[in-house]
Parts: structure tokens; C-alpha cells; sequence
């Protein structure tokens, strides 16, 4: 018997008991639809990571001072003889694999627009700053390396910042006041959304760095002229971060006059690898949900097993029939495997359906428990690889059913009442 | 002479129970030519059954030799017998052992399906057999839409369908009443006219007169052959 007739009996018997059917294929269906679901958004999550990454700048490093851990006041990383716009510009026109490099200075600011009040973050970098992080300008224009050298007062607005100070619009070529200075309003910067830690990146002020070291934070530290925060580099696309990590750690080694074997006093950080490492924790825990979907997966198949024992016993006579009138028993055993990997597959597909389902709709929900950015991607080969696993269930459990079928003995089948 | 249709030669069936061994064919000596109508008739637990069982190839012979439509049936693999039951004889059951939920169509199609005929194939052929049984009307019916004579006429439409050289009908009234039964007696008389083997089990005196020769089963040997 082949596949095209034994199909047509398969799905007849399975509709005879369609309430039964269902029954015994709801834990392949949700066994399927919690893998699919579980898979999706954990793929949704990663996929959302990668996008952080990027919005961090592709190929950046972020540079940092050392601890201070001499004399009287020691401090933490950052504490340490800091870098200054010098090394920043040694940085970007002596190593040939620096792109773009630029100092940052970051503080507390309150910005004052006809008196009403908004507390933020003033963000000094030079211009290169938006290029090395992939910043990009909504409006307006960015500061030049001009005006940075004469400490022009002029700012870029993240769009939390115009909203809450310029709710009617017309922000560029306002006046703004920063630590009681007016600032010229001169771009607005695209928006970020939420950062990978939940905070907000569209509240803050981006200025140019001598703006902000001079005339808002006054950061000076003894023996080093136009000291920075932290510095970040891009990279030129195609080199490898981590032969590039170790270049750019000799380069300062030898600026900063370390001997060799001494420990280094800055950190150069791979932000990008940093980030992976946190989604892979996130890629554990899919996983471990998608075994717990397949655990129910299996479980859906004792229940499949269960309900194909109770088949064979109720159709006993029709197997005996089968027998007399010329069926072998690889055919009864054929039968009864292909309705069993069709109630599974039909099992499968449904639960697909439903994993789908459910994911989409927690994309759509997410939001309105607080659940921002829950992206969904439902991968085509997961779907190929959840049917494939519901006929493997199928055949797995059916099995033993089908083998008990085709060994039954004609005569005494034919006598079962 | 030509070799007989059906030869069985000291043949036994011996079931282990658990008080001994029962003879339930205790050394059977039998021809039957092509074209026979023959009764096998007997009480119960006379062997009647048992000797039919083994002419369709439903169980297999304890010792002896069973030599049915050239076939040595001692000596075949399963998936052999199970060729030989779909080519060479056709079943009729008492309780007509119909599909439910299955047209009549599709019933009588069902041993060309092991055949591996194609779907058009099987249908023009079950088509034709369910004419030959007066039933060209209730093609389409399911079994529990037929009154139990038009059943048993499926029954037979569906044991003619694989073309076998013996019809094997047991006890095929026996859940019948007497003008039903009549009728489905008439089809099979009619079979027998068109030139196919009849070997009819059945108990009742009246349906066994139908036949040309009698075969009487006592404690598992044939006492009686009357042509």
C-alpha cells in the first residue's frame, strides 16, 4: 500500500475521533508552540542586541584611564593620569587603522530655556564623536573643529531635551542656557531610543569638548593640558578588534612611557564584545526554555503513543480484515505509522502557528506591560525544523502501536467484538 | 488428470491449550476441483472453521500437506500468504466485516489498494463488481445506510474484486433472515454458474443444499463426501 492511499484512511480515521485527535496532539501542540515561541524571542532578543552593537559604532574601542592606586587619593578606573586631546589627535593621524577618534567629558547639567528647568547630561566630544559612534545629526548641523578650538558656545539637542524644552518646536538658532551661559541651539540629534541598560540616550546635550572642559565641568588635572574622560576610536572596517585592540594598547604603552612588563594604567574595551557576551547569557536561557518545549514535546508523544494503543485495540477487527483480504503486515504497520506522524504533524503544525501567534502578539502587547523594544524574529528554518521534529515524535511514538497492529494474529482479530 | 484445485493430504491442526492438545484437524484428505460448489458443514468445534482457515491461508497446516491454486501453503513466508490471500481466494464473513464510515465503493476497492493499483483502476473494478451483485445504485452508500442483505452483497462484491479462483463463504447468512438470506444464497449460486470455486461453511441444512457436494466435519476428520 502506498503513501497516497494509506493517507486518505489516515485522515479519516483521525477525523472519526476528532475530539480524541485533539486531545492527544495538544502536548505536541504546545510543546511546538513553546519552542517556536521561546525560540523566537530570545532570537528577536539577540537580534536586538546586534542592533545596540551597531548603534554603539561599528569597530569602536572605548579608552580609559587607569585606577589610582598611589598616594593619598586613590580612586577608581578613570582615576588615573588621564588622557588629553593631544593623545586623541596622536591617536586619529599616527596609527594608520584609527579612523576617527575623539575625548569625551560628560557631567551633569541643568538646561534653562524661558525659565523652565530640565535637568540632563552635557556630553563635550570632538567632532568625530558622531562618526565613531554612528550618531547621526536629525536636524541642523554638527559643530567644527574651529569652533571647538575656541570653546564656541554651541550645543545639539537629544530629542528628550528639545521635546521637554521646546515642545512647539523652532529649537535650532535658540538660545539655551547651560551652567548660566547662553549656548547657541545649533542641530538636534537623531533619535536612540532606550540603551541596552534601559536608560535614555536621547536625554542629553552634545557640545564641543574645549566648550565643556572650559566654560561647564572646568576638568583639569595637574601636568596634563586638555585632559579628557575617555576616549573613542573607530577602527577602520575590516581590521580584526582584537589584533587592533593590541595595537592601539602598544601605541599607548610607548605615548604614556610604560616599561615593558609594567602593567598597563588605561583599559582599551571592546564595547562590542562586551555587549555579545551579555546576549549570551540571554542565548542560555532560550535555550533552556526551548529543551523545556521539548521535554513537553516528548511528553506530547506518550500521550500520542497512548491514544494510537487505544486505536489499534478499538480497530482490531478492521486490522484482521485488512489481513484477510491480502494486507501485509509491513502495510498494517505502514498505516498505522502514517496516521501517527500525520496526527503528530498536524500536531506540529498547529502548535507552529500558535508559537507564531503567540510570539507576534507579544511583540505587539509587549509594550503595554513595559515591555518596550521586545522584538520577535521567527527564523523559517526553526518552523522546518519544529514540523520535522513533530514527525519524528510521530514515528517515534507510533512505533510500538503500529509493530502491536501488524502482529496481530488474522483469526483471532477477525473474532474481536 | 490434472492436478486438483485444491489437494490437502493428512492435514492436521493441532492448538496447545493449556489441558493438552486439541486435534482441531486430525488428518483431513480432500481434492476439490476448479469449479466445485461445495458445503462444509458440521457442528461446532468440528473443524469446519479451522479447515477453512487454512484453505484461505489465515493459519497454517500443524502437518500435512495443503496444496491450494498451485500453492504449497506449508511452505510460503508471510508476505507470501498474505499475496496469495489477495489474488487467489475471496472472504465472505457472517458479520459481512464491512468499514464503517467507508462507501460501499471504497469497501470493495480495498483489496486492489494491496494490489497497488492505481485510484481510477480500482474504481472502474469495484464498480463492476458491485453491478454484478445488484447494488450499481448504492455505490456511494455507507455500510450503516444498507440493510444487512445489501451488506453481505458488498461483502461479496468486495471478495470478487481481486478476480480469486475460491470464493471461501462462512456461515455468510448467518446474521441474516430467511428472505434475505435467500437472495444472498441466489448471487452465490449465480457465482458458481459463472465457473468460480464456492466453499461454503455454514451449520443450517437448507443453505447447505444449495451446494453440489457436501463435506460433513466430525472431530476434526471428514466423515461424509456427498456429490
Amino acid at each position: 500500500m502506498n503513501i497516497m492511499a494509506a493517507l486518505p484512511v489516515a485522515l479519516t480515521a483521525l477525523r472519526v475521533n476528532a475530539l480524541r485527535s485533539f486531545l492527544a496532539i495538544l502536548g505536541v501542540i504546545i510543546g511546538v508552540a513553546a519552542v517556536i515561541a521561546t525560540v523566537s524571542l530570545a532570537q528577536g532578543a539577540a537580534d536586538a542586541v546586534e542592533e545596540s552593537i551597531a548603534s554603539l559604532g561599528a569597530n569602536a574601542l572605548n579608552i580609559r584611564a587607569g585606577s589610582n592606586q598611589r598616594g593619598p587619593r586613590r580612586g577608581g578606573a578613570g582615576s588615573g593620569e588621564p588622557f588629553s586631546s593631544d593623545d586623541v589627535d596622536a591617536l586619529r593621524t599616527q596609527l594608520p587603522i584609527v579612523v576617527a577618534a575623539s575625548g569625551t567629558l560628560q557631567s551633569n547639567v541643568t538646561a534653562v530655556v524661558d525659565g523652565v528647568n530640565w535637568p540632563t547630561q552635557i556630553l563635550g566630544a570632538h567632532p568625530d564623536y558622531v562618526e565613531v559612534r554612528d550618531w547621526v545629526i536629525a536636524d541642523g548641523r554638527l559643530f567644527t573643529p574651529q569652533e571647538n578650538q575656541r570653546s564656541a558656545r554651541v550645543a545639539l539637542l537629544g530629542q528628550t531635551v528639545v521635546d521637554e524644552l521646546f515642545p512647539s518646536g523652532g529649537a535650532i538658532g535658540s538660545s539655551i542656557r547651560l551652567q548660566n551661559q547662553p549656548f547657541e541651539v545649533i542641530g538636534i540629534l537623531g533619535e536612540r531610543g532606550q540603551g541596552s541598560f534601559g536608560q535614555d540616550q536621547d536625554d542629553i546635550v552634545l557640545a564641543p569638548i574645549a566648550t565643556v572642559r572650559d566654560r561647564v565641568t572646568g576638568f583639569r588635572r595637574a601636568g596634563v593640558r586638555d585632559p579628557v574622560q575617555t576616549v573613542w576610536i573607530e577602527i577602520a572596517s575590516g581590521e580584526d578588534m582584537t589584533n587592533a585592540v593590541a595595537e592601539v594598547e602598544d601605541f599607548l604603552r610607548i605615548r604614556r612611557g610604560i616599561e615593558p612588563g609594567a602593567e598597563d594604567n588605561f583599559s582599551v574595551r571592546n564595547f562590542a564584545e562586551f555587549i555579545r557576551a551579555f546576549n549570551e547569557t540571554e542565548n542560555i536561557l532560550g535555550l533552556m526554555l526551548a529543551a523545556a518545549g521539548l521535554i513537553t514535546l516528548f511528553v506530547g508523544g506518550i500521550g500520542i503513543m497512548n491514544v494510537m494503543l487505544v486505536s489499534v485495540t478499538e480497530r482490531t477487527r478492521e486490522i484482521g480484515l485488512r489481513l484477510a483480504i491480502g494486507a501485509r503486515r509491513s502495510d498494517i504497520r505502514n498505516q498505522f505509522l502514517i496516521e501517527s506522524v500525520v496526527l503528530c504533524s498536524v500536531g506540529g503544525a498547529i502548535g507552529l502557528a500558535l508559537g507564531v501567534g503567540v510570539s507576534l502578539s507579544a511583540e505587539r502587547l509587549g509594550p503595554l506591560v513595559g515591555a518596550n523594544d521586545l522584538a520577535v524574529s521567527v527564523d523559517p528554518a526553526i518552523a522546518l525544523i519544529a514540523i520535522g521534529a513533530s514527525a519524528a515524535v510521530g514515528v517515534l511514538f507510533g512505533f510500538y502501536p503500529a509493530l502491536q497492529a501488524s502482529r496481530l494474529d488474522p483469526i483471532e482479530a477477525l473474532r474481536h467484538e | 488428470m490434472s492436478t486438483p484445485l485444491i489437494r490437502a493430504r493428512n492435514l492436521t491442526r493441532v492448538y496447545q491449550l493449556g489441558g493438552g492438545d486439541v486435534h482441531a484437524l486430525a488428518g483431513v484428505d480432500v481434492d476439490i476441483e476448479k469449479g466445485e460448489y461445495v458445503a462444509v458443514m458440521g457442528a461446532s468445534g468440528s473443524g469446519k472453521s479451522t479447515f477453512m482457515n487454512l484453505l484461505g491461508a489465515l493459519d497454517r497446516p500443524s502437518s500435512g500437506s495443503l496444496v491450494v491454486d498451485g500453492s504449497s501453503l506449508g511452505e510460503r513466508t508471510p508476505d507470501q500468504l498474505a499475496a496469495f490471500r489477495n489474488q487467489s481466494v475471496g472472504f465472505v464473513f457472517q458479520q459481512f466485516n464491512l468499514l464503517a464510515r467507508t462507501t460501499a465503493l471504497d469497501n470493495v476497492s480495498l483489496p486492489l489498494i494491496y494490489r497497488g493499483w492505481s485510484a481510477s483502476k480500482r474504481k472502474k473494478r469495484a464498480e463492476a463488481c458491485l453491478e454484478m451483485v445488484g447494488l450499481a445504485d448504492r455505490m456511494d452508500h455507507h455500510p450503516s445506510q444498507l440493510s444487512g442483505g445489501q451488506q453481505q452483497r458488498v461483502a461479496i462484491a468486495r471478495a470478487l474484486a481481486g478476480e480469486p479462483s475460491i470464493l471461501l463463504a462462512d456461515e455468510p447468512t448467518g446474521a441474516l433472515d430467511s428472505q434475505t438470506s435467500t437472495d444472498v444464497m441466489g448471487i452465490i449460486d449465480q457465482l458458481n454458474e459463472s465457473d468460480i470455486t464456492i466453499i461454503l461453511v455454514t451449520h443450517e441444512e437448507d443453505v447447505g443444499a444449495h451446494a453440489k457436494r457436501r463435506l460433513l466435519f466430525r472431530d476434526g476428520l471428514i466423515v461424509e463426501d456427498q456429490r
